[in-house]
């Protein structure tokens, strides 16, 4: 169930993101649309066959032609079944673009499948016009009706059309946006019928986008006034583009809107909505900027406790978030059927992998190196790429595909200008728990309150009875288990392979010391505002050149600042 | 630079010294005689491949030079010297790639072919005189030299020092090599320089031009050798292991600690520059992976292994790492990365010394 649901998310994100681009590619409306339109024309006229029984076998029998056409034919086939209005077409017609629409070898009989998911060795057939279960068929035996692009956005605008009157509002809102982008004779008689009826704030704003947009071919000036008045501000593509359009010279010089009024005030409104735009992409910009800054928080917190607060430079720091991705990856084997828990469950348990795995190393390397930050380095370097082919042996060298989970997927959209993906919004949530939890276990717990003795002044704590030795250990443990713990995260963001850790490396100990070593608010502050400007540079330098400006500010603001933004001050600072 | 026979400079006249250079001497003599004298069917001919390996371990044992250089005497750990030998490889390449002229696959004359694969018209400006072998070879010193004294001036001025340093030279080494894997840089991309058809004349691929190679890789081991020793030797040397052993004193007895860092420095970034000018043709392609951090990394495990603080033992750290490298990726190749991390692991837990300190014979500055 739970991996059907993502399958059809994700692909159902992709086409829909593909067709808004070939929407904005500026496929004006009209143009091929007659055709359908005497068919709905006449379908007010048909007689709509009396018996139920009858109409579901023409309905099939209609369904049934697919086998065997051509797009162009099968475009056909989809506009007859919408003029017999049947209860199932809407069901048909969304089988058929999520390619769920399978034709049988045997007897060439056309059915809607439950899921398409490869993995499955039977697909559920379904009766298109009743939707029941039929029998189940493997898939060598099944032949998919295939789409192409044309037809996919044909079957988008008929669905759109059966959405636009359902009972969901956020259905609605989706099939007015759908049918904005086509505003076609059609499309605006199915969008004036809903403005009467329309309940929803929202979907009735785009409805009167549409309609305004409609106005702006009127040939009263005053009515287009008012229409491009009423689009002011407004950020759908679509409103841009025809307003644009408007003021847009024509081949003759002369321009396409021959009201002055009309094109001072389409002027004002592209204005406006280029005004709005720029706010959020601003605000867009800065929210990227702290979702990768939430992943700098992440992978340096861990190097912070032990990098900052030890003065151990782990070099195997990245390699233990790598054994974290590759828990959640193991997480995610061991529980296949509940992949949407087994993020959660994969958070303690990368945490203990990395934190034992981290003690060890402390035990058997590490302690026998301090106060000798150079050698520690070194030797946590052979550690990384022990551990790296120790992966390599076990998994193999290829990245392991983990699962994204369905609450990860989708996105959060406040407006047609600015938009989240969950997994975004997710991963600056998970920083911060994670960064407050460190917070919380330095600074009441005993653990924390013998890490910070220890680290300000070992030979006194040791003499207060603190076991400095055991303390080294935790320390060193609690630093792995949140590499661990990033690592779980990271599997959401990029591949999982024995080189995920590298990548990161040079990047957190940057976070580290531009914060301020020994200053986990450093690395907090460090972190969100090196993503943010990264990504405010994006844009002018494109993301490798940002990256390098980036690098060489970072060089020489360590040259002005030796200490980061946020220097330890005191006896302790002396000693590093 | 010849190979010193009789008359030693009292820099390199110790016994330790006599032994490094004689026996950089008989590989550099012997190794061409082997491939070149002796007939393919006797046992003691020594194959065109081995030729082209031994050169390779020279270039990396002049890098682990430059490294012990500064790491073992001066106590800057630098995580970036990989930087350094790539930019001496690439101005070399650069040369290398000029001469190609009209036999690459696009014939043109004037543009290496990934430029008009590009659709460049034009050479950059930065490639203007690369036609001419002598200022291949300023360039190769230069860069490098510039470079290193402009991060040097920023990062010891200020009192950079420590683990921090090495940080930043890492992050020196990664952004170099991101923009190195830009198109529009001009270097080639990610394919960087390949496909070299000769130096000076040579054919690259003939046997004769690479026990040339070879033997010019040992000169200027050796040299470098010389060089460092006698920087060590004299009074500068001494300044320069007060500040390893204690930087802030050395500081308040007056010493300009931060001059004296820089030019180390420098002249260590210009030994790599050789090192990488000498190991392109040898190798006969070079790509901005060569700045990837690990290979700085690498440089340091060598020196490590080797024996910081003996100019002999980091080079013969990195003959000895490298051979080993070769021999495991051959026979064992999923075991060499544990072969490597234990060999880090284990030099830095008993060896502090490195293989170095295993020897009876000590060096004197030692």
């Amino acid at each position: 169930m739970e991996r059907r649901g993502i399958r059809a998310g994700g692909l159902g994100g992709g086409r829909s993101r593909e067709a808004t681009t070939a929407g904005r590619a500026g496929r004006f409306p009209g143009g091929r649309w007659p055709a359908w339109l005497l068919l709905a024309g006449c379908l007010a006229a048909q007689p709509v066959p009396a018996a139920a029984q009858t109409g579901d076998d023409a309905f099939r029998a209609l369904v049934g032609e697919f086998a065997g056409a051509n797009f162009r034919q099968k475009e056909a086939i989809a506009e007859r079944l919408i003029a017999t209005g049947h209860g199932g077409v809407r069901d048909v017609l969304t089988a058929l673009l999520e390619d769920r629409l399978f034709e049988r070898g045997d007897d060439h009989q056309v059915f809607v499948v439950e899921s398409n998911d490869e993995r499955l060795t039977a697909y559920q057939l379904l009766d298109p016009a009743t939707l029941a279960r039929v029998e189940a068929a493997a898939p060598e035996q099944l032949e998919r009706i295939i789409t192409n692009n044309r037809l996919r956005r044909f079957l988008r605008t008929a669905i759109a059309r059966f959405d636009a009157s359902g009972p969901d509002p956020r259905v609605r809102l989706e099939a007015v946006r759908e049918l904005l982008r086509r505003l076609d004779d059609a499309n605006l008689d199915v969008l004036r019928g809903r403005a009467a009826v329309e309940t929803d704030p929202d979907v009735a704003y785009e409805i009167e986008t549409a309609l305004s947009i409609e106005a702006l071919d009127d040939a009263d000036p005053q009515t287009r006034l008012d229409a491009v008045e009423r689009l002011s501000g407004r950020l759908n593509p679509v409103v841009h583009n025809r307003l644009s359009a408007l003021v847009a010279t024509t081949d003759d010089g002369g321009y396409a809107e021959p009201e002055e009024a009309v094109r001072a005030a389409a002027v004002d409104a592209l204005w406006q909505i280029d005004s709005r735009r720029n706010v959020y992409s601003v605000i867009e910009t800065v929210a990227f900027g702290l979702s990768l800054g939430s992943v700098l928080v992440l992978v340096a917190i861990g190097l912070a406790i032990t990098f900052g607060v030890m003065g151990v430079i782990n070099m195997a720091h990245g390699e233990l978030m790598m054994l974290g991705a590759y828990t959640t990856y193991v997480v995610q084997m061991w529980m296949p059927d509940h992949i949407g828990v087994s993020l959660l469950v994969a958070v303690p348990a990368a945490f203990a992998v990395a934190g034992s795995a981290g003690v060890l190393i402390e035990r058997t390397v590490i302690r026998f190196l301090y106060g000798r930050p150079l050698e520690t380095l070194l030797a946590t370097f052979g550690v990384s790429l022990v551990l790296q082919q120790l992966v390599r042996s076990v998994f193999s060298a290829n990245n392991r595909a983990v699962i994204t989970p369905a609450w990860m997927s989708g996105t959060l959209r406040f407006n047609e200008a600015f938009s989240l993906t969950y997994n975004r919004v997710y991963i600056v949530l998970f920083a911060l728990v994670v960064f407050a939890l460190v917070l919380a276990v330095l600074r009441y717990t005993r653990l924390g309150l013998d890490i910070r003795a220890v680290s300000q002044n070992r030979a006194m704590a040791r003499a207060m009875g603190v076991r400095t030795e055991r303390v080294d250990a935790m320390t060193f443990g609690l630093g792995a288990g949140i590499a661990g713990v990033a690592g779980v995260a990271l599997t959401q963001l990029t591949n999982v392979g024995p080189n995920l850790g590298q990548s990161y490396i040079v990047d957190s100990f940057m976070v580290v010391v531009f914060g301020g070593v020994g200053n986990l608010w450093g690395t907090l502050i460090g972190g969100m505002s090196l993503g943010i400007v990264n990504k405010l540079l994006e844009p002018f330098a494109g993301a490798v050149l940002g990256k390098i400006l980036v690098l060489v500010a970072l060089i020489l603001f360590i040259q002005r600042h030796p200490r980061g933004l946020f220097p330890q001050t005191g006896r302790a600072a002396e000693n590093t | 630079m010849k190979t010193p026979a009789l008359r030693l400079p009292a820099a390199v006249a110790d016994r330790v010294s006599v032994a490094f250079l004689g026996s950089l001497a008989a590989v550099a003599v012997a190794a061409p005689l082997l491939n070149l004298a002796v007939p393919e069917s006797s046992p003691l001919h020594l194959s065109s491949y081995a030729v082209g390996l031994i050169g390779k371990y020279l270039c990396y044992a002049t890098l682990a030079l430059a490294v012990d250089f500064i790491w073992g005497y001066c106590g800057i750990l630098s995580l970036g010297h990989a930087a350094f030998f790539s930019l001496g490889g690439y101005a070399m390449g650069m040369y290398l790639m000029r001469r190609i002229g009209a036999r690459g696959v696009y014939g043109n004359p004037d543009l290496p072919d990934f430029m008009v694969f590009l659709n460049w018209t034009e050479l950059p400006w930065f490639w203007y005189g690369f036609d001419r072998f002598w200022f291949a070879l300023v360039m190769v010193a230069l860069v490098p030299g510039a470079l290193a004294f402009v991060f040097g001036w920023l990062a010891f001025r200020s009192r950079v020092t420590g683990v921090y340093l090495s940080i930043i030279t890492q992050a020196l080494t990664y952004a170099l090599m991101l923009a190195f894997f830009r198109n529009d840089m001009g270097f080639g991309g990610n394919n960087g320089f390949t496909d070299f058809k000769d130096i000076l004349g040579f054919d690259l691929q003939s046997d004769a031009t690479r026990s040339a190679l070879l033997a010019a890789t040992a000169v200027a081991l050796g040299a470098s050798y010389w060089v460092c020793r006698a920087v060590l030797g004299s009074r500068t040397g001494r300044v320069l292991r007060a500040i390893r052993d204690a930087e802030s004193r050395t500081r308040f007895l007056g010493y300009r600690v931060q001059d004296y860092k820089l030019w180390v420095f420098v002249l260590s970034a210009v030994l790599a520059g050789v090192a990488g000018a000498l190991y392109v043709p040898q190798v006969g392609i070079i790509n901005p992976s060569e700045f990837e951090p690990i290979n700085s990394i690498e440089v340091v495990i060598w020196v490590a292994v080797g024996g910081r603080g003996t100019l002999w033992g980091a080079a013969a750290g990195a003959v000895l790492v490298n051979y080993a490298k070769t021999w495991f990726t051959g026979a064992l190749p999923d075991v060499w990365l544990y072969a490597l991390g234990a060999m880090f692991v284990g030099a830095t837990l008993f060896l502090p010394r490195g293989l170095a300190g295993l020897l009876p014979v000590r060096s004197r500055d030692a």
